[in-house]
């Protein structure tokens, strides 16, 4: 069984268009990151310190009668979220000392006084210290450019110095997309998502991998035709590969998407988003920025070959 | 090439059979272990199998980050300094104008007269790790070492480890971790706690025990308008409603020197107070101790004595006569189970430094078992499709695949148990994930054999020559997954962790199954003399 079979798609044709999409979504991840910097964005309490409860009632609570109740126990600045038919509640207060221990014993008091109608457990609560998630933001920095440096060398080494830039390029390209939806959706960056921004930032890469493979194997090996035929054909062979495993792992983070609960929603979510804009980018953004950097490079046609040579 | 094949077809095989010892404690009911593999094991270096270990997002339990506020760690010492001194000083009969402690690890001294300067020789020559410096013509300002405050605060925090361990051991918890972190946190883990509050209650408190005479020839009144008599400090009595909360505070005016200490307490025991209403903690002094608290109740006959913990008043009863034999009671309108808890840190003894808990993850055992079965669900669901789509799409290659697939989860559970990694919510949640990519290098492969086919090559050089075209885009692709996993694992904390980790577990173990594992079955079908591959 073949799904696409031998196609023949002009991707670098669509290049200008693609460019365009790409660089307002990219500008919209900038200014996300930008507002993440400036402590404007929905940073999670695992990065800003605070403290969050889930309890689940024996039936279903009003909202607002939560809200009040918190209210006058002195929790008035908490959000909330509502899961299993009004049942389980999620409640999150960011830190406003340096001090949160005890915060999630006095929530789950003032509940049990405003509700004693309506018995609850308490399922889980996070205590973290300011303190605690100043360090993890340090963390997941590191943790991003470390991973980031690494891949960048990494293909650096095995590719010619363009194709490195064109990848690194494509796979900001991805997680600033991704952090951006994100961003304009007022999702909470917590570390998982972080988690997942860097997954997919590793996701994307094999994808632009896999084509740059191709595109080298096509010029060491063979051909006539010009550089744009080549990218093409070479985006065209793998297609039914870039097809096939963006499915099968879009199959499979939809099944926790689906099934996962809570915690993992957002974080599949997020990994949904980059499978999709990390297959368009291995496509349209980072063979894209190879064919024109070479077209623009001074004659193009001999340095095309000689590179060609050297690659390998 | 038979004999390669047979010696890939054992490595496959061995692989899978370990991953399968290594999950048997993992399987509810725990089927016991072969009687052979107790020969086996020793010769393979393989470590003793245990169920796989569940992070606590998982199984419920407690998560705490103490910090020790090693500062006040010195403080006491010095302050432990001053007095030492201070006794010295009188015993020798030295005329001091002013004793004290300066800032956090300093002392000063002034004297009355330069003579009784010299006389102070003797005395802090037994103190070499201080510096001194003259302070003018009478005072001394005694400077600890760097080397000697370090050494306080490296030792505060080794003592906390030791004193919290037996406060955990005696609450009863299955599996606790206590293990320091960095220079002045602890991290405690209590896996399946059922009372986190308690077990709050029980850990943070520093359990400073201090006995102290109540100051009974100042007023209070002018005290708690301001004029603190020198000597003498305000502290509370707090009466608790059920819930914890303060209902009702007495000050007293205690004199600030602490007669005993919590030190010399050998065992304490919870018990019913004489009105059988509460309970109270009954305590036994070691020998020095009985001989101090006699000498002290022998001394102040008719007046009250304080019983302060943590810097609060459990009771200032009045001394009806000398108590000998060691003997002392803590009241305080008690739960038995308050009474039994704070008889189990008294036993284990205060915390050398006070400690701060600066986080605290809290899951229930119920929110545990659903994310297991949730994780579980996903997974299964995961694989279900995975496993369809690639069957129906390259046909017998793909139920090979699947194979692959199913070995590769085998061997991912087998080498999470042999390590004792910790399975994490968001570890399940990379499993899935590998699930996903885990077809990708059958995919890959499985193409080039389809070109290779496409131009009219046979089955068996199709197959070789598909594996080994597909094989520089595949080591490629899995070193930057690999890079992304190490990242993730070297600067992640606790889930995150358990995500890298399953993540490049299935990295590497997908190398070894997509490639070599099928491989194997397509060699061998070659072998058996197939000429046309169902792909």
């Amino acid at each position: 069984m073949e799904i696409v079979g031998k196609t023949n798609i002009d991707f670098l044709g669509l290049r200008r268009v693609a460019f365009i999409g790409s660089t307002l979504m990219v500008l919209l991840g900038l200014i996300a990151s930008v507002q993440i910097a400036r402590g404007q964005a929905n940073l999670g309490i695992d990065f800003v310190g605070g403290t969050s409860v889930q309890v689940l009632f024996e039936r279903p609570v009003d909202l607002g009668e939560v809200r009040r109740v918190l209210a006058a126990g002195g929790f008035a600045d908490s959000e909330l979220q509502q899961f299993v038919g009004g049942r389980r509640l999620f409640i999150r207060m960011k830190a406003s000392g340096e001090s949160v221990a005890g915060t999630g014993a006095k929530i789950k008091e003032t509940l049990t006084q405003g509700f004693s109608d309506n018995p609850f457990i308490l399922e889980s609560s996070n205590e973290v210290g300011p303190v605690i998630g100043r360090e993890l933001q340090v963390a997941a920095l590191w943790a991003i450019v470390i991973s980031l440096l690494g891949i960048v060398t990494y293909i650096a080494w095995r590719f010619e110095f363009r194709f490195g830039i064109a990848a690194t390029v494509a796979t900001f390209h991805d997680v600033l997309v991704v952090l951006g939806i994100f961003f304009l959706m007022g999702k909470e960056i917590t570390l998982l998502i972080v988690t997942a921004l860097l997954t997919l930032a590793g996701y994307s890469l094999t994808d632009t991998v896999v084509v740059f493979d191709r595109i080298r194997e096509n010029f060491r090996a063979r051909r006539r035709g010009s550089l744009a035929e080549i990218i093409n054909a070479s985006i065209n062979e793998v297609l039914s590969r870039t097809i096939m495993t963006s499915l099968t792992t879009l199959l499979a983070i939809f099944a926790i998407f689906l099934l996962g609960g809570e915690v993992l929603r957002d974080f599949s979510l997020a990994l949904l988003f980059g499978i999709v804009v990390g297959t368009y980018s291995s496509v349209f953004v980072a063979s894209a920025i190879v064919y024109e950097w070479r077209v623009r490079g001074r004659r193009p046609g001999v340095r095309a070959k000689r590179q060609a040579q050297s690659l390998h | 090439m038979k004999r390669h094949l047979t010696w890939r077809a054992g490595l496959v095989a061995a692989a899978a059979l370990l991953s399968f010892v290594y999950i048997i404690p993992s399987i509810p009911g725990f089927a016991p272990l072969p009687g052979w593999w107790r020969y086996v094991r020793p010769l393979i270096f393989a470590p003793p199998p245990e169920p796989i270990s569940l992070g606590l997002d998982l199984q419920g339990g407690m998560h705490l980050v103490l910090e020790v506020d090693t500062d006040k760690a010195v403080e006491i010492v010095v302050e432990r300094r001053v007095a030492e001194i201070r006794r010295a000083v009188e015993r020798e009969g030295i005329a001091v104008e002013t004793l004290e402690r300066r800032g956090t690890n300093q002392i000063f001294l002034e004297v009355k007269g330069e003579r009784a300067l010299g006389q102070l020789e003797q005395i802090l020559g037994n103190y070499p790790e201080m510096a001194r410096s003259q302070r003018g013509a009478t005072g001394l300002l005694l400077t600890q070492s760097a080397r000697e405050v370090a050494a306080i605060q490296e030792r505060a925090v080794e003592q906390n480890v030791e004193k919290l361990r037996n406060r955990v051991d005696e609450f009863g918890v299955r599996e606790p971790l206590i293990q320091r972190e960095g220079d002045r946190r602890i991290i405690i883990q209590l896996p399946g706690i059922k009372d986190p509050e308690r077990a709050i209650k029980l850990i943070g408190k520093t359990a400073l025990l201090e006995f102290k005479l109540v100051d009974e020839q100042h007023s209070l009144e002018e005290a708690l308008a301001g004029e603190v008599p020198e000597g003498s400090e305000i502290l509370y009595q707090n009466t608790l409603d059920p819930q914890g909360r303060v209902v009702q505070r007495f000050a007293f005016l205690l004199e600030k020197k602490t007669l005993l200490t919590g030190d010399v307490i050998t065992s304490a025991r919870a018990r019913p107070s004489d009105p059988a209403s509460d309970f109270e903690v009954s305590l036994q002094f070691d020998r020095e101790g009985a001989k101090i608290f006699e000498e002290i109740t022998r001394k102040n006959v008719r007046r009250r004595l304080a019983i302060v913990l943590d810097g609060n008043i459990y009771s200032a009863p009045v001394i009806n006569e000398p108590i000998a034999g060691g003997q002392a009671q803590i009241t305080g309108r008690f739960t038995p189970e308050e009474a039994r808890d704070l008889a189990i840190i008294l036993r284990a003894g205060a915390l050398p430094a006070p400690v701060e808990v600066i986080a605290n993850l809290t899951v229930g055992p119920l929110l545990g078992q659903d994310s297991i079965r949730a994780g579980l669900q996903a997974s299964i669901l995961a694989g279900v499709l995975v496993i369809l789509v690639m069957a129906v799409y390259y046909r017998l290659a793909g139920l090979i695949a699947d194979m692959a697939l199913f070995l590769n989860l085998v061997m991912m559970l087998g080498v999470l148990a042999g390590i004792q990694a910790t399975l994490t919510l968001p570890g399940i949640a990379g499993i899935a994930l590998t699930v996903g990519l885990a077809v990708d290098s059958n995919v890959l492969i499985f193409e080039r054999i389809r070109e290779e086919l496409k131009v009219g090559k046979t089955a068996r050089s199709a197959i070789d020559s598909g594996y080994s075209k597909a094989w520089v885009t595949i080591i490629d692709s899995h070193i930057t997954a690999l890079i992304t996993a190490m990242a993730l694992f070297l600067f992640g904390s606790g889930p995150v962790r358990g995500f890298a980790v399953t993540l490049g577990l299935g990295v590497l173990i997908n190398l070894f199954t997509a490639t070599v594992g099928t491989k194997v079955v397509f060699d061998w079908l070659i072998l058996r003399g197939m000429k046309r591959i169902s792909i």
